[in-house]
């Protein structure tokens, strides 16, 4: 059975999207993205855990039994969490500090244990590491794009402090467009996080509905049946 | 219209969506030519600015959202969104508090939940809260009055730099609001009776001759607005009475206790937004409840919460968060007062009458 790597990623990273699409994963969407720089350190962070997570639960999908699963998936996960979760505050110290309490929750992160159930503990290894790849780079992204607007519109900066997040040679990422920018402060403050998440959202699904009207449109009538996709 | 003639009981009270928004403003305008006469061009600018600015992002959402546009947005429930809010700024306000203020009312406050009558919250109180709390200093920055024409008023170019955010040093004429003055002297240890003594009398209120909100000012003029749209009934009397009296009942009853510490009930009645809320913004007809009952409840609710938030909490003024949490019960208000069924008891079940046997079960 060949696996088709470029629908994973087309899934992972828009079709089947953790946040725009599935809808999970909100309480680190919405509790971190106060910057873009917080945005992609937990996004990236996410992203590790379920690569490693797929890794290993593809892995031992033989030996674990259906009834027992739930608790053997947890536990991978908050081992392997716990390992990022020290890593980074080794190597990247000062962004650890403020993301703080959010790095050891990712265990809760209803995501990962959703991508191990459903799709890891049902291919092989390598499918199941790329799927993990593409989801977390998917939650990235979108954990990037909803702390840049929330970021753009409350302080005007982008990737305000990546150099926490990079180190010195990438604090150039740090751009001010609006100076002396007022600041909308609400964008920041936690109402700012529902109400952007929503636009993001109904965006999303203007978008598709657009790609969608003009695939329609190229295609011509009666080509497009259930057989020939 | 081809439709048969059919004699009934048919009756049509010709009023309509666009009818009720016009009575509305025509009932503000006594009220907003004086705050406009009082605070200058800058007051001017601040208005049309906030009012063509929820037109155009009424316009938007409604074309985004793929519905007609028209006949939204000549309805008038936009504008008058706008106006609204216009009337609870500060009138020497920069341009983008209206602009930023009229998009959010609009689209967050009213097109997000499906449009006109679907909201749950008073679009002008949610964008008025939400610029309190993104923008503090300049919601808070009140000045005295500087009538139109006066010698030290702006002239037009000098209002429209002020609009633009460029003129004077607003510092120069700014003036705290009569319930910001207080709470400020209180938290410095001096009493209501003495903070107030200087800078306040209960006719200057009535008639609204001080710093405050473009179109908060005038006690009297409000009134008469309100008086108008209840003669009109455009509103009822039950919210903007229960309102008030909670409101009245309450401060009578601290004062009487501590007149060191709190504000007296006249004192409440004209600062602030008190009359504003009570006749135009608590009455909302899409956030309000629909039974007299329910008025009752709602606006007692309002009252109580005005005076919580303007003795104890941080806010010298309370009328839009109270305003905003009273629209959050507002559906469960509904639920649980409903007007009894013709024929049935509050219950719901069928009425008994006496040497009548039970109707079967």
């Amino acid at each position: 059975m060949s696996t088709n790597y470029l629908s994973i990623a087309r899934d992972g990273l828009w079709n089947n999207n953790i946040v725009f699409s599935q809808s999970l994963a909100l309480c680190p969407t919405l509790a971190v993205t106060g910057t873009a720089t917080n945005g992609l350190g937990m996004g990236m962070a996410t992203t590790v855990v379920m690569i490693f997570t797929g890794l290993v639960v593809a892995l031992f999908r033989g030996i674990i039994s259906p009834e027992v699963r739930i608790p053997v998936f947890v536990l991978i996960i908050a081992t392997i969490v716990t390992l990022v979760d020290m890593g980074m505050n080794a190597w990247t110290h000062d962004l650890h500090k403020v993301l703080g309490l959010f790095i050891p929750l990712i265990v809760t992160n209803c995501a990962i244990l959703g991508r191990a159930e459903s799709y890891a503990s049902k291919h092989a290894t390598l499918p199941a590491v790329v799927d993990g790849l593409m989801m977390g780079l998917g939650f990235t992204l979108a954990l990037v794009m909803l702390g840049a607007t929330r970021e753009l519109l409350g302080s005007g900066t982008l990737f305000a402090n990546a150099e926490l997040l990079l180190g010195q040679r990438l604090a150039f990422m740090e751009v001010t467009l609006i100076p002396d920018y007022r600041g909308f402060l609400i964008a920041i403050l936690p109402p700012g996080g529902f109400l952007l998440l929503g636009f993001l959202l109904a965006g999303k699904r203007m978008l598709d509905k657009q790609l969608e009207a003009r695939k329609n449109l190229s295609e011509p009538a009666g080509v497009t049946a259930p057989e020939a996709i | 219209m081809d439709a048969p003639l059919v004699s009934g009981p048919h009756a049509h009270g010709a009023v309509s969506v666009s009818r009720t928004m016009v009575l509305v403003m025509l009932a503000l305008l006594p009220a907003t030519l004086f705050g406009v006469y009082l605070y200058g061009w800058p007051a001017l600018n601040l208005l049309l600015i906030t009012v063509l600015s929820a037109l155009v992002a009424e316009g938007t959402s409604l074309r985004l959202a793929g519905k007609p546009v028209r006949p939204y947005l000549l309805d008038g429930s936009a504008a008058l969104t706008g106006w609204l809010l216009a009337m609870t700024l500060p009138p020497w306000a920069p341009w983008w508090i209206g602009a930023a203020g009229s998009f959010f009312a609009i689209v967050v406050g009213k097109q997000v939940f499906g449009g006109l009558g679907q909201n749950l919250f008073n679009p002008a109180m949610v964008a008025r809260v939400a610029l309190l709390i993104a923008f503090p200093v300049e919601m808070t920055t009140f000045i005295t009055p500087q009538p139109l024409f006066s010698s030290n008023a702006p002239g037009f170019l000098q209002g429209l730099a002020i609009s633009l955010g460029s003129g004077v040093q607003i510092d120069m004429v700014s003036s705290a609001s009569t319930l910001g003055h207080v709470k400020t002297e209180l938290t410095r240890g001096i009493s209501v009776h003495n903070a107030l003594a200087p800078v306040y009398d209960l006719l200057t209120g009535f008639i609204g001759y001080m710093p405050g909100s473009m179109g908060e000012t005038s006690a009297l003029l409000i009134l008469a607005g309100g008086i108008f749209l209840l003669f009109k009934r455009v509103i009822t009397w039950h919210i903007p009475v229960s309102m008030i009296a909670s409101l009245m009942l309450l401060a009578t009853l601290f004062h009487g206790i501590n007149p060191e510490r709190y504000i007296g009930p006249l004192v409440h009645l004209l600062s602030g937004a008190t009359l504003l809320g009570a006749f135009f913004i608590a009455t909302d007809l899409v956030t309000s409840p629909v039974t007299a009952k329910g008025q009752l409840l709602f606006g007692a609710g309002c009252g109580a919460l005005v005076f919580i938030i303007r003795s104890w909490a941080a806010y010298p003024e309370g009328m839009a968060f109270a305003v905003m949490l009273m629209n959050a019960l507002t559906p469960l208000i509904d639920h649980y007062v409903r007007p009894r069924v013709y024929g049935r008891d509050r219950k719901g079940e069928p009425l008994v009458y006496e040497g009548k046997p039970e109707p079967p079960p």
